[in-house]
């Protein structure tokens, strides 16, 4: 009822507002003189200017009513039940607005309690009213300031403009606080885990054991980055073995000698694989590929995990193909023609031409989309946290589980929701570990691929 | 006329003509090679597409259909003892009969309901056959008393009526007949009994249970003490919560940034941060957002864990990079002759922007937008963060509320104890999230092509 009044409020004076500046401007045209703006735009500046305060206001209400009822309440529960703990004087306040609202409560109403209902329910509809009428009253005397303004030299256009590229301005911000965000709070929280255990044994402790938070803080457990760290590389590393002689080949193929129709219909079926959600993957890894590579593993009589490093990178590395060989199809492509067409008429084969020529050309293209491949490799969660192993010792046999920082992340916050403990807080340290690898990859890569770009343009 | 020289140009020139023809069967085998290792390399990745699309399917298809015992069901008034359910009296307030109605329901909830399906299962038993309680209450799923119990407190006129009722057989009984469990493993290995397993059969073999259609993937929500009625409507809406929330937010501002920064910015320090930012951000890891929804928004600012808001904004903080790319690329793509010509007539920069660029460029963000949306929709890894991942047996009524979601419901399953039963279940939930994805992403192929057409 309240925000159909509200909604009610804002509509009547978003119309009433509009319509007065924009038949403001219209009256002025009608006289004859020059406007600078058009009449439209005078009436969205009286709009703006009409429903400002009013939003103002109410958002105020909003923010701050709660509080202050909350307060009016209080003033008059009887002493006994304000000494009372937080949930029993909630619970009581409950009551209270319960009655108010006309819903009733089950069982006896105390004297107070109904006396304070009834004072609550009169306050609200006085509030209300104060609140609507004051927000009704700003927007109308915005309104009318506005309407006043309105002249053949007001320029509204410019105004309304104003305010629209600082609304844009705005949202292009949203980004930049996303990485503030990123950047401070896992700082935050890094900062605080370090307080239970020093960088030096994180970073180039060799032991990880966290122990459970809930033994108690005595047991820290112990927090060494290199298990983790390794068990990434090592998924990361079989990743891109799979994956960068087919994407590169792929690419080459598609680039280089496919016809048309293979090509448009090769291109996007492979592309496919990119747009599969990793925790399919992680599936697939899981109940397919890891007991078979176990199976294939017994035949030959080396044991083989069904949940390894191996599996996952494996299974990552398909994941990555596409984006191999899209990226490198792309920087193939804006290698010159001529270069190409000239080692083909010197009598060399298509592909001496692609080995000695367009490849060298395109490498530091091609490198610097490896190394985005391998940031995606290393950011990578789904596929490892199911197909992995989850077992954090430093082990170098690839057919054994393994365990990586993201992997341990996941293991390390989920279900936690107090991060007071070195157990939840280490995630963010992981998670900043994690977020600059991938920030210097990404960055060279970006470099790479931009100087490549330009060298050609 | 031939001098020396010349001789000898020719000699040397025969000799690499020779020297060249003697390696050209080399070389062509190195181009044969190279092009079979080329094709080779697509084969493998559209084999990879087939394979997994192919795995999915086969394993998912059977969960669509589900053992199902159609019985008899006596509403006995001697185990249903309730009475009849409380009526609202005037001068009564609304929550005193709320609390009357409560109490009423409680009291059928504690009745025996088990009771009422045993009776169910032994009546259609083949004649004949001894059928104690724990092999008949083993055969159906632990959600038909409840399905019993709600059909009762919706229709309290059924007492001492016999109705015909679709009785959900449980996960072990659906494992068993459709064989997902080996039928030849010993006694202490089988999942049931050998008596429920001799009855599931008889029942089978009699057209008392029959495969149907398994609607309560769509229509339930996921259990715990009933897997065979685990269901993916919670998980649905809360996808649904946070793509809705990613469109809101993430489509607009990704939108006016991109447009922003092609169309307004000038050219300065700045602007080149915000640019290296978002190119950069488009690269962090997905798991990272999930931290910064740990940290910052249920941390901070106190939102609720396991919420789809919570969720919904950090995808939309993860998608937002992907739409502005998407945006800015489309922004540049228009020729600067139309921004001259509006400009030449005497458009404003803005409306020169709003009037004329943006319109061309709305299939292209259209197609980014839905495309970025379809990537959310499959985004797993930062909701496991924020607690979507708990088991949330209700339908989120709001996006404050606890859910899960579609990938994160996957992940739940794969986990599951009854691993025969779930693998099944857990592909089924693959292949709506993939129909989903396919759809979204269809969706945009046919508007892009549909609307480029129009302009």
């Amino acid at each position: 009822m309240t925000s159909f009044i509200v909604a009610a409020l804002l509509l009547i004076l978003l119309g009433l507002s509009y319509s007065q500046g924009y038949l403001g401007g219209r009256a002025l045209a009608a006289t004859g003189v020059r406007l600078h703006s058009r009449p439209r735009y005078h009436g969205i500046l009286v709009a703006i200017w009409c429903l400002l305060p009013a939003i103002l206001v109410l958002g105020a209400w909003a923010l701050l009513g709660p509080g202050l009822m909350r307060a009016f309440v209080m003033s008059y529960l009887p002493p006994d039940v304000q000494e009372l703990g937080p949930h029993q004087l909630n619970a009581a306040i409950r009551r209270v607005e319960a009655i108010a609202s006309g819903y009733g409560v089950a069982g006896a109403m105390e004297p107070w309690e109904t006396a304070a209902g009834v004072a609550l329910r009169r306050m609200r509809e006085f509030a209300f009213l104060v609140v609507i009428a004051s927000a009704a009253g700003l927007g109308i005397l915005g309104l009318l300031f506005a309407r006043r303004r309105i002249s053949p030299r007001l320029r509204a256009r410019n105004s309304v403009e104003w305010l629209i590229r600082l609304l844009l301005l705005a949202c292009s911000v949203v980004a930049v606080m996303t990485t503030l965000g990123i950047v401070v709070s896992l700082f935050n929280e890094a900062i605080q885990f370090f307080t239970f255990v020093h960088p030096f044994d994180f970073f180039f402790g060799t032991v990880w054991n966290p122990g459970f938070s809930t033994t108690g803080t005595a047991a820290i457990g112990q927090y060494g980055l290199l298990p983790l760290l390794w068990g990434t590389v090592m998924v990361a590393g079989i990743a891109m073995l799979v994956a960068v002689p087919i994407g590169l080949f792929t690419a080459i193929y598609l680039s280089q000698y496919a016809s048309g129709r293979l090509r448009a219909v090769a291109k996007p079926v492979i592309e496919v694989l990119a747009g599969i959600p990793t925790i399919v993957y992680g599936f697939f890894a899981l109940v397919t590929v890891g007991p078979y590579l176990s199976r294939v593993g017994s035949v030959l009589g080396i044991g083989i995990n069904a949940t390894s490093a191996l599996t996952a990178g494996l299974v990552m590395g398909i994941m990555i193909i596409p984006f191999v060989s899209s990226l490198s199809d792309d920087i193939m492509r804006q290698v010159p023609r001529s270069l190409r067409d000239g080692s083909l008429g010197l009598g060399a084969t298509p592909s001496e031409t692609i080995r000695r020529v367009l490849l060298p050309a395109a490498l530091p293209g091609i490198v610097g989309a490896l190394l985005l491949a391998v940031s995606r490799a290393i950011g990578e969660t789904m596929i490892v946290v199911l197909a992995a192993g989850n077992s954090p010792v430093l082990r170098f046999n690839p057919a054994e589980p393994v365990s990586t920082i993201t992997v341990t992340i996941v293991n390390q916050l989920t279900g936690d929701s107090d991060f007071s403990g070195p157990q939840s807080l280490v995630a963010f340290a992981l998670g900043l570990t994690l977020f600059m690898i991938t920030l210097v990859l990404n960055m060279v890569a970006l470099y790479i691929v931009r100087r490549f770009r330009e060298q050609y343009e | 006329m031939a001098s020396p020289s010349s001789t000898s140009i020719k000699a040397q020139a025969d000799r690499r003509r020779v020297r060249v023809r003697a390696s050209l069967g080399r070389r062509h085998l190195v181009e044969w090679l190279f092009r079979g290792a080329g094709l080779t390399a697509i084969v493998i990745a559209l084999g990879m597409v087939v394979g997994l699309f192919w795995i999915m399917i086969s394993k998912g298809l059977p969960a669509f259909t589900q053992a199902t015992l159609s019985a008899e069901v006596t509403f006995d008034p001697d185990i249903i003892t309730a009475g009849p359910p409380p009526v609202r009296e005037s001068g009564q307030s609304e929550a005193d009969y709320r609390a009357a109605r409560m109490a009423w329901e409680g009291q059928v909830a504690r009745l025996n309901w088990n009771a009422l399906v045993e009776q169910a299962v032994r009546n259609t038993a083949p004649a004949g056959m001894e059928v104690d309680r724990r092999t008949a209450l083993a055969l159906v799923s632990n959600i038909d008393r409840h399905n019993l119990r709600d059909m009762f407190v919706a229709n309290p006129h059924l007492l001492g009526r016999t109705v015909k009722v679709d009785l959900l057989a449980s996960a072990n009984t659906d494992n068993w007949l459709k064989g997902t469990i080996n039928r030849d493993l010993p006694d202490s290995r089988q999942q049931l009994s050998a008596a429920t397993r001799q009855l599931a059969d008889a029942l089978y073999a009699d057209g008392k249970i029959r495969f149907t259609f398994a609607w309560q993937i769509f229509t339930n929500t996921d259990s715990r003490s009933a897997p065979a009625a685990a269901g993916l409507a919670g998980a649905f809406v809360g996808s649904l919560y946070m793509m809705l929330i990613v469109i809101v937010l993430a489509v607009p501002i990704g939108a006016a940034s991109a447009i922003y920064l092609e169309e307004f910015a000038p050219k300065n320090r700045f602007t080149d941060f915000i640019e290296v930012n978002i190119n950069n951000l488009a690269a962090v890891p997905s798991i990272v957002f999930g931290l910064l929804g740990a940290a910052v928004f249920i941390r901070y600012f106190g939102l609720p864990m396991s919420a789809p808001i919570v969720g919904g904004l950090v995808l939309t903080l993860m998608t937002l990079p992907t739409i502005i790319i998407a945006t800015r690329s489309a922004l540049r793509a228009v020729p600067m002759s139309l921004r001259q010509a509006a400009l030449g007539i005497g458009a404003s920069h803005n409306q020169t922007v709003f009037h004329h660029v943006l319109p061309v460029t709305f299939p292209a963000i259209l197609t980014a937008s839905i495309i970025g949306v379809a990537q959310a929709l499959g985004e797993t890894a930062p909701l496991l963060l924020i607690g979507m991942n708990a088991f949330v047996a209700a339908i989120p009524a709001t996006p404050f509320d606890k859910s899960t979601a579609l990938p994160a419901q996957i992940f739940l399953w794969q986990g599951n104890e009854n691993r025969n039963f779930f693998e099944a279940r857990t592909s089924a939930a693959i292949m709506v999230l993939l129909a989903l994805m396919i759809t979204l992403n269809a969706l945009a192929i046919f508007l892009r092509t549909r609307l480029e057409r129009r302009v």
